[in-house]
């Protein structure tokens, strides 16, 4: 065993974090208050080539693995949640289900412009009345000769209104046995006509990152735009939410660490009764929890990394991370702003940020409630994880450098 | 052309610094690239994309200073070279400025080397004027653009606290580089997987011909700087008008103006 991140993780690692300490951390509040996505954000995660990160080269990507997505994650929501939530959406949700299930056509036209930074990439699962009953949803896509027309609307969908291919889950068998075998994954281009999409104003946090709705009315798609079989979109949607829930889990980890260097800066600032507050030992108990938190949540989150870098299913050990790791965020940062007293409650300090963005995580990609039950159902031997038609591929430096 | 961009490991600007026993301990802080060596290798990188050419980046110390090689190559540079020789430890700038010329000349047909103003550990830059003199090149200090490379001669713009001044040297030359030049790029991933394959060789002072360099300078400790007795005092007033003039009162009455 080696706990050891490589020389090439490091400097991935160290270059993520320059660039948001640079580019990112110096504006964020600012547009985090207007409530929106700073324009310069995902072009410039594109031209760095972070949007392709552990995209094989010969798609477009830069060829690392998946613990470098982690690692990349991580460093990102340490500066703010919604460049992590980027990483979720265009390559967790979308890109890495194209490079598991798509053709090879599919992955020339949609993943290569997609790892290139050129397109950008968003997911539609959600619907208004159906979330974690993803059996509810209403949506639906009825073929027509070489097509399939599209209607019903997606919500709550990451990038909405900046992404130019949405990755949506329809009903295309309303008859199926169980609603679930009924549905059918599509690559949505968002220029096609009847696609229109807007974006959601007031939310609790990850104001300065775009969610919204996309609606599709009529929207027709020529067959070649399905990914994956016709009654497979609920297995594709499911291991689209094993790699999403990885970045979910990455970036809360670093949100953790964000809480936890505020407050050890902080304690180390603030005095009360003539010492600094880190003197106190209850401050010094909620620092100790945060480094705890910390590292539990960076070895669950690399395992899973590690488990995908093998090529094996790791449902399990991803679902374990991401609960652990978004209910850990948010008790450090709600502790962040305890320490910080009343200036944590303010905007003059991050905390306050941190501790809006830490609640988005344990809602969505799967709520942590339902996270325990699967935990409970593999620990009770009631779930097992069959094989998928085509599973991630596991990582090869020879072939995903070439 | 070739050039030769000369950098250094140091520990990061963000270190705790502490003193003990007249010696400065940086703790554990993480070891990175000499922040100015950074703009550094920017403007070797940048001359190269224009001119043709190629970047060697030089390095001399211990294992650890391949971290700033590799960062460097990282960046673009197409090769490294770290003079690493237990002989040549504890060198004053003198001494380096012998080893790093003796490196720049064992790579030969070298028209340009370019330092970062200075290192922010000891912070006397002098180092690239010293390797100059060794070299017996020119010297131009502090440049913040280049504005043509050509026929043998370079025309550039130093970056001075009362303007600019525009000149023209011959090549080779030794140049130091101020941040104005342009802000450095962030390593490329595909430069990090090269750099993080990278074999760098290890040059000794044998390999350089040269025996360690007599240091000229020597230290005999390193004090803190002394505690400043800060006590804060709110200014306080009805009106803004108030609280100014209670403020310029105080400043008057301490004789701070």
């Amino acid at each position: 065993m080696d706990f050891q991140l490589s020389e090439e993780h490091r400097m991935a690692q160290k270059m993520v974090r320059d660039f948001a300490a640079k580019e990112v951390i110096p504006v964020i509040q600012e547009w985090d208050s207007k409530q929106e996505m700073a324009p310069h954000f995902l072009p410039r995660m594109g031209e760095l080539g972070i949007m392709g990160i552990n995209i094989p080269v010969k798609y477009g990507g830069q060829g690392f693995d998946y613990i470098t997505l982690g690692l990349v994650c991580e460093e990102l929501e340490y500066a703010d949640s919604s460049l992590r939530v980027v990483m979720s959406v265009h390559m967790g949700l979308n890109s890495m289900a194209v490079l598991q299930w798509g053709t090879e056509d599919q992955k020339q036209r949609f993943l290569v412009p997609q790892a290139k930074g050129e397109k950008v990439a968003a997911f539609g699962l959600t619907e208004p009345d159906a979330g974690s009953d993803v059996a509810a949803m209403t949506a639906t896509a009825v073929k027509d000769g070489n097509e399939y027309i599209l209607n019903g609307e997606k919500m709550w969908i990451s990038l909405a209104t900046k992404a130019d291919h949405t990755l949506v889950v329809c009903r295309t068998d309303m008859n199926a046995d169980k609603p679930t075998s009924g549905m059918t994954a599509f690559m949505v281009e968002n220029a096609r006509d009847g696609v229109t999409s807007g974006d959601i104003h007031g939310k609790l946090g990850v104001r300065a990152g775009s969610t919204g709705w996309v609606n599709m009315q009529d929207v027709r798609i020529p067959e070649e735009n399905r990914i994956g079989e016709e009654g497979e979109g609920f297995k594709i949607s499911m291991s689209c939410l094993d790699n999403g829930r990885y970045t979910v889990a990455a970036g809360a980890t670093g949100l953790i660490k964000a809480s936890l260097d505020a407050s050890v800066k902080y304690a180390q600032e603030r005095k009360t009764f003539g010492v600094q507050i880190a003197e106190h030992q209850l401050i010094q108990q909620k620092i100790a929890h945060m480094h705890r938190d910390h590292e539990m949540a960076q070895l669950l989150y690399l395992k899973a990394g590690w488990k995908k870098n093998l090529g094996e299913r790791n449902t399990r050990e991803t679902s374990l991370a991401k609960w652990f790791a978004t209910e850990a965020s948010f008790n450090a940062a709600s502790e962040a702003v305890q320490i910080h007293g009343a200036y944590g409650y303010s905007d003059e300090y991050p905390v306050e940020r941190f501790l809006r963005n830490s609640k988005g995580a344990v809602i969505y990609e799967g709520t942590n409630e339902i996270h325990q039950l699967v935990q409970a159902a593999y620990a009770f031997g009631w779930r097992k994880d069959r094989p998928l038609r085509k599973e991630l591929p596991a990582f090869d430096p020879d072939v995903w450098q070439e | 052309m070739k050039i030769v961009v000369c950098v250094k490991q140091v520990p990061d600007s963000a270190a705790a610094i502490v003193v003990e026993d007249g010696k400065v301990n940086w703790g554990d802080a993480p070891i990175v690239i000499n922040p100015w060596d950074e703009y550094a290798v920017e403007a070797a990188l940048q001359l190269t994309e224009k001119y043709g050419g190629d970047v060697v980046a030089l390095s001399m110390g211990g294992d650890k200073a391949k971290e700033a090689l590799k960062h460097a190559l990282a960046m673009g540079c197409s090769e490294a070279i770290l003079i690493n020789d237990p002989e040549l430890a504890e060198m004053d700038a003198s001494g380096a400025a012998k080893v790093l010329a003796a490196g720049i000349q064992k790579v030969g047909d070298v028209e340009m080397a370019i330092f970062g103003k200075q290192a922010i550990d000891n912070d006397t830059g002098v180092t690239p004027a010293m390797t100059a003199r060794v070299l017996g090149w020119p010297m131009i200090s502090l440049i913040s653009a280049v504005e043509n490379i050509a026929d043998g001669s370079i025309k550039a713009k130093r970056f001075m606290e009362e303007g600019n001044q525009i000149f023209e040297s011959k090549l080779p030359a030794v140049a130091s580089i101020v941040k104005d030049y342009s802000d450095p790029r962030y390593p490329s991933f595909m430069g990090i997987r090269k750099a993080s394959r990278a074999e760098i060789p290890n040059l000794t002072a044998g390999d350089l011909g040269i025996s360690k360099p007599e240091n000229k300078v020597k230290w005999f400790g390193v004090d803190n700087p002394p505690v400043r007795d800060i006590t804060n005092e709110k200014i306080e007033g009805e009106t803004p008008e108030e609280i100014a003039a209670n403020l310029v009162s105080k400043i008057m009455e301490e004789k701070v103006l």
